[in-house]
């Protein structure tokens, strides 16, 4: 077996994000880590949309990301602190719209080890040196300089190394331009390691260390340590140093030591200063639990700064800090707002923040005001004795607000992340619903996110349409068009609309009407509209052309007698009709703005059907080339230069007569860098697209590639999305072909079926398209090119743990859980509580949103949980069973038990007072629902007791298979409960993963991998007879066939074992099982082990597995998704060759591809793609379709060079490529 | 074994654990190998991204907690060290 993996989606989670100048100019940008991919994003500051513009696969762990700008400079660079060892220093270049390397300095070995630096990063505010940490001791500066000539250069590493030290956080001390500073929190181990009283723990401290870079003496000394608070957990930043202009100091220098409940400023020896954090006026929850900023942001404006910190639980704090000069006179905290917990928080200069939320969607918000005067409540270090530093072992007076929507922020744009995906399935809902789209692909549905921010999704293949307007016409039209009046309009004049025996024209204004005077014929219909020259219209109508001049005038040029037009193309030079007579008569617009006709005219012999001719280039007269496809099955190449005017060039045969012929120019990296390629796209009656690339010297059609639309003839329309051309394919389903960072994609439209559509721009919808669909005319328009899956969502309680599918009636069954949660009747009963002592209940704070700001938090043990029921075909959600008595669900099965003829249950799996490490529970319960009204309804038959937490149910022949903790149990339904039947107490950790075929049962154990069971029904009982050699951490498994798993571990990690069929024959003949009892154990395990037959690193963890095909009639693959929100595939390959050429070119893309200019076989963080991949366990028979399709990207010379190797031209490559991604997946 | 071997050979395991925190030796007791083998686990769990998530989700926590009390484990993971035994 070998398997070429490959992204559908990537990682859609944000572990951190910095903002900068990356490309120098004058707008600010955000360079945001997806784990394993770097992306620029681009936030508009009109619009307040912020839109992806790069993203690079680094084939690496980022585990940090500093932006730093040297001083003078203009440019902000990012510092990457990855699993590489090494650190590296990346450029973005906006003309190539790629991440440069432009240092990797190596320190120590790969991976996220705890010695190796890379987890922590602090920038010197002027840019003049960086200092890398590890977790433990390990902490290297670098100066960053430039050389003569304005290149940026990187030093040899100077140690500030502590043995025995673990470093909490580092941050660079802002201390303008005296020599750079950095502090640490650092924790010395050294004497708890050695005193078995235990006393040396206790009295541990934590302490706060500043190093100097001493820029003359080049070496870092220790220049100050002091312990702070033992809880502190972050620092940062405070601005100083004086202004270059004045005297006056930026700020009093420093550090915020951010601790559990409290923010302490700090420097060296000067007076500390403590505030509380304050806390939400909140009467249930866990009072005893400290309070964590987990995200900070420090904003410079002029001649002012503020920080914004956020807690865990999501509220923000404006922190401030009255100075004069150096010397502090007091600190200050007040709530802000409260937005997601972020893992990074961003403000913008123009006013914006943007917000990397650790767990589901993305948002940036606009500033309204920055909490300057309101009335929330204000603390200050001030008001307390010694600035709060009294007794600092002692906690302040507690600090409390009250929580409120928004008000100093308001929403501008969100960014979609499934992050984290917890269980999906992959199955065809829609299709099977039979709505009035045709769909023949399976959808994704994903249980996502956390907490009360959890969402249920669809993902569907296709472009998202936004429609603005959609109004009944008199009668059905056959085509639309939308054109200006002059050339340098900016939006739209007029709508026109051909029907059977005339043709309608609107025009758009205030109001969209009819219009009768524009000099278009209206009693006929209309072939081509065009706006040409300067300030002229065309019309082209069957017997003849209208050239409606500025003033009205109208020059018509007849055909003649007997003849009709069949087919016209245009564009704004050029006019060709082709004659029943298969006369084609060409025009062009000289100088003065007249059409002239060429004086010949060309019988091609065969009828035309369809022809077209690109856009007039830039700055040419005319497009040398006009494609027509004959009724012949052929399609002719046409010359319209000049020299050799309508002569045919090429020739291509075709398999079904042409419906649509499209030329357009389009920008396509893998092609062309700079200079847009001329597509030829031609649509075949047979619902067959044809793309060729029509080589501008010599007019020769080369790089067939072809695909399958749909089941009505292909319309092909050139229009424009987003500024840039785009093809419209219009069969029974939409598609649409356009460029997104620079490379070409063809993706279905998620609408109805359009007949016909054209580009539409008016005030209001400057973007748009216009299209036909029966006799309705709709506008709309694509919001979003990025994103190939279009997202349905339903909202969720808690966290989802599994989902479970009714196999007929197309129902979800979704668990959800959350630890540490109060479900609403716990708040309830606490409230009452509460009332009953006498106390004042506070309703509105326990009324609080909890999608908004999260549900008080609870101690550990506390469980929130509900079952909930989807409709997918509605698309709506049930209302919830909420779980009391503490119980949280965590598996869910439909069992058709044989005892109840084989009606469907569905089996819950739940524990009471769950302890999540190390497991444990009061009672662990098996639920068995009834299900009723078509599954709609659930009635609670019984709840069976079990001794542990019942972590994976499946039906197993008619009774059901449960792995309650260690042990694998067999229920038969019973009238009170479940009936134990069958037991195997022999599993090393948990239970987590259950797949079953014939009469064996797959076990994945959460450490110790996958082991084969089986049932002997004779002598009752439940024998492992085959495990993996290997431990494994499995999260996921599902069967491939009946010897072979594919499974998914903790650590990223996706592998097939296959169990030697000599094995799976013997174990099935031993009817008793007497054999595999008596058997030996080999290798402490089962008598028999798997071979691994693939295994490959994936960097996310993998949620789910599937085993299923993407297309219609497409070949079955294996479908995962990664908790980051990554959605990819592995395809078996068909043939050797196929093997043999993949590896090969990944092979080359490895020594040559991935590195862009400087990196050769090393990612732009210099890792290792090989040893990457293979970061636990080195790959097998998997080839990194990721890798391969950076091939797209390279330079041309290397791909001709990789090509040659390979025998195969560049585009033989491309095609290879493209297929198999097509055949395999669609997308 | 000569002797200037054996003495080039002390020198670099020295070398090796002065400069590798965590390189075992022959005579590594099991509360030293344990609480490497733990502040090891701590410190990838922090290292990598989908591993503190997950942590996180199953837990309740934000990925910021669960970090924090990662990196205070690490202090000592597995309790106070054995008495020595002064014989």
């Amino acid at each position: 077996m070998h398997l070429y993996n490959l992204t559908l989606q990537p990682p859609t989670a944000i572990t951190q994000a910095v903002v900068g100048n990356f490309s120098g100019g004058r707008q600010q940008e955000i360079i945001v880590s997806r784990g394993t991919r770097l992306e620029l994003l681009r936030p508009e500051t009109n619009t307040g949309k912020v839109s992806p513009v790069l993203a690079q696969d680094v084939f690496a762990t980022i585990r940090s990301l500093a932006a730093f700008r040297l001083t003078g400079g203009t440019k902000d660079y990012v510092i990457v602190g990855s699993d590489s060892g090494k650190i590296v220093i990346l450029e973005y270049d906006s003309k190539t719209n790629a991440f440069n390397s432009l240092h990797q300095e190596t320190f120590g070995k790969s991976g996220s080890r705890r010695i190796v630096p890379g987890q922590y990063l602090a920038t010197d505010p002027k840019g003049r040196s960086v200092m890398i940490s590890a977790v433990e001791k390990a902490k290297l500066v670098y100066i960053l300089n430039r050389d003569a000539a304005a290149n940026l250069t990187i030093s040899s590493p100077l140690e500030a190394h502590k043995n025995h030290a673990i470093i909490h956080h580092i941050i660079g001390v802002d201390v303008g331009f005296e020599n750079p500073l950095y502090a640490a929190l650092e924790v010395d181990y050294s004497e708890s390691d050695q005193d078995p009283t235990g006393e040396a723990f206790n009295n541990a401290e934590k302490m706060l260390t500043f190093y100097e870079l001493d820029l003359g003496l080049n070496h870092v000394v220790r220049k100050w340590s002091e312990p702070t608070d033992p809880r502190a957990n972050m620092l940062v930043q405070v601005p100083g140093g004086q202004s270059a202009t004045s005297d006056r100091f930026d700020g009093p220098s420093g550090v915020l030591v951010c601790c559990e409940d409290h923010i302490i400023y700090r420097h060296m020896d000067v007076p500390q200063h403590r505030v509380p954090i304050p806390r939400r006026k909140q009467q249930v929850g866990d009072s005893s639990r400290g309070l964590i900023i987990v995200a900070s942001v420090m904003h410079k404006m002029k001649g002012a700064f503020f920080f914004l910190l956020q807690s865990e639980e999501g509220d923000l704090y404006k922190v401030t800090i009255e100075h004069e000069e150096e010397e502090v006179r007091a600190l200050k905290i007040k709530y802000f707002d409260t937005v997601p917990v972020a893992s990074s928080l961003c403000i913008l200069k123009s006013g914006f923040l943007f917000v990397a939320s650790e767990f589901g969607n993305h948002y940036l918000y606009q500033f309204q005001k920055l909490g300057d005067d309101d009335d929330e409540p204000e603390f200050s270090s001030a008001s307390y004795p010694s600035f709060g530093m009294a007794d600092p072992s002692l906690a302040l007076p507690p600090a409390l607000f009250r929580p409120r929507p928004l008000e100093n922020l308001v929403l501008a744009d969100e960014l979609e992340s499934l992050d984290p995906i917890i269980d999906a399935k992959v199955l065809n809902v829609l299709g099977a619903a039979g709505g009035p789209a045709v769909v023949d692909t399976p959808q994704f549905f994903t249980a996502c996110g956390r907490g009360a921010r959890s969402t249920f999704r669809m993902l569907r293949h296709g472009l998202e349409v936004e429609e603005s307007v959609s109004s009944d016409l008199p009668g059905i039209p056959n085509a639309v068009w939308t054109t200006k009046i002059k050339e340098d309009d900016q939006y739209d004049s007029y709508i026109i609309l051909s029907f059977v025996n005339g043709t309608l024209v609107l025009s758009i204004g205030e109001t969209i009407e009819e219009v009768s005077d524009t000099g278009f014929l209206s009693s006929a219909p209309t072939l081509a509209v065009q706006q040409i020259g300067a300030d002229a219209l065309l019309q082209v109508h069957p017997h003849g052309i209208r050239h409606v001049l500025a003033d009205r005038r109208v020059n018509e040029w007849k055909v003649p007698a007997g003849k009709t037009i069949v087919a016209a193309t245009t564009n704004k030079r050029q006019v060709v009709v082709a004659l029943s007579s298969t006369e084609l008569v060409y025009f062009e617009l000289d100088l003065e703005g007249q059409l002239n006709e060429y004086q010949d005219r060309k019988a091609l012999g065969s009828t035309v059907l369809t022809m077209s001719v690109a856009e007039v280039p830039e700055g040419r007269q005319r497009t040398p080339y006009l494609a027509v496809g004959c009724e012949d099955q052929t399609v002719r190449i046409i010359s319209l230069d000049p020299e050799n005017t309508l002569e045919t060039i090429s020739l291509q045969a075709l398999t079904a007569p042409p419906s649509a012929i499209c030329v357009a120019e389009m920008l396509d990296a893998s092609i062309d860098k700079n200079l847009p390629t001329l597509f030829v796209n031609i649509g075949l009656q047979n619902g067959v697209l044809l793309r060729t690339v029509l080589d501008p010297v010599n007019g020769s059609l080369t790089d067939t590639r072809t695909r399958f639309l749909g089941t009505r003839p292909v319309r092909l329309l050139r229009v424009t999305v987003q500024h840039s051309p785009a093809i419209l394919a219009l069969s029974s389903r939409s598609w649409l072909n356009y460029a997104y960072q620079n490379l070409l994609h063809f993706t279905p439209l998620i609408y109805e079926n359009l007949d016909h559509a054209w580009s539409f721009s008016a005030e209001l919808c400057p973007n748009g398209l216009i299209g036909i669909s029966g006799s309705i005319l709709r506008i709309f328009q694509i919001a979003k090119l990025g994103s190939k899956l279009k997202q349905d969502v339903i909202p969720l309680s808690y966290t989802p743990r599994k989902i479970a599918v009714h196999p007929s009636n197309k129902l979800f069954y979704v668990i959800e859980s959350d630890h540490r949660a109060m479900s609403p009747e716990a708040t309830e009963k606490r409230l009452k509580e509460l009332a009953d002592s006498g106390k004042r209940v506070d309703q509105e704070m326990a009324d609080l949103p909890p999608e908004i700001f999260g549900r008080p938090k609870a101690e550990a043990g506390q469980w929130a949980s509900c079952i909930r029921v989807i409709d997918a075909v509605e698309w709506k959600s049930l209302p919830p069973i909420s779980l009391d008595n503490n119980e949280a669900a965590f598996s869910v099965a439909l069992v058709p038990f044989a005892a109840r003829n084989g009606e469907m249950h569905l089996v819950v799996g739940t524990a009471a007072d769950t302890f999540v490490a190390p497991r444990a529970c009061s009672s662990g319960y098996l639920r068995t629902y009834k299900i009723l009204d078509e599954g709609k309804t659930l009635e609670l038959l019984h709840k069976t007791e079990t001794d542990d937490v019942p972590l994976a149910l499946i039906a197993f022949q008619g009774r059901l298979v449960a792995g309650v903790g260690k042990s694998l149990r067999i229920y038969e339904m019973g009238k009170k409960k479940l009936l134990r039947k069958c037991e195997n107490k022999n599993f090393a950790s948990a239970v987590v993963t259950l797949n079953t075929q014939g009469s064996r049962i797959i076990v994945g154990d959460a450490q110790e991998s996958v082991s084969y069971a089986v049932y002997k029904p004779p002598e009752n009982r439940l024998l492992v007879f085959a495990d993996d050699s290997s431990a494994r951490w499995i999260t996921s498994t599902i069967m491939l066939d009946y010897e072979t798993v594919v499974a998914g571990d903790k650590f990223g990690n996706v592998f097939v074992n296959r169990l030697a069929s000599s094995v799976s024959a013997q174990v099935d003949d031993d009817p008793t099982g007497a054999g595999i009892l008596h058997e030996k154990g080999f290798l402490m395990g089962a008598p028999h082990k798997t071979k691994l037959l693939a295994h490959f690193h994936v960097g996310d963890i993998i949620t789910s597995l599937h085993k299923i095909s993407l297309v219609a009639g497409g070949r079955e693959v294996i479908v995962y998704t990664g908790l980051h929100g990554s959605i990819g595939m592995l395809v078996p390959f068909v043939s050797k060759e196929d093997v043999d050429f993949m590896s090969t070119l990944e092979q080359h893309m490895r020594t040559e591809g991935i590195g862009g200019q400087t990196g050769g076989g090393q990612s732009i963080v210099g890792r290792d793609q090989l040893s990457y991949r293979g970061y636990y366990v080195p790959v097998k028979a998997v080839v990194d379709g990721d890798l391969c399709e950076r091939f797209a990207l390279l330079p041309a010379g290397k791909q001709s060079s990789i090509a040659g190797e390979l025998d195969r031209t560049v585009g033989e490559v491309l095609k290879k490529l493209e297929g198999l991604r097509v055949t395999a997946s669609g997308l | 074994m000569s002797s200037e071997l054996r003495y080039t050979a002390n020198t670099q395991t020295e070398h090796l654990h002065a400069r590798y925190t965590g390189t075992g030796h022959a005579d590594v007791t099991k509360y030293d190998w344990l609480t490497h083998q733990h502040r090891d686990t701590c410190a990838s769990i922090v290292g990598h991204p989908p591993l503190a998530s997950y942590l996180a989700i199953a837990d309740g926590e934000s990925i910021g907690r669960v970090k924090f009390e990662m990196m205070e484990r690490m202090l000592q993971p597995c309790g106070p060290p054995p008495p020595k035994d002064d014989d």
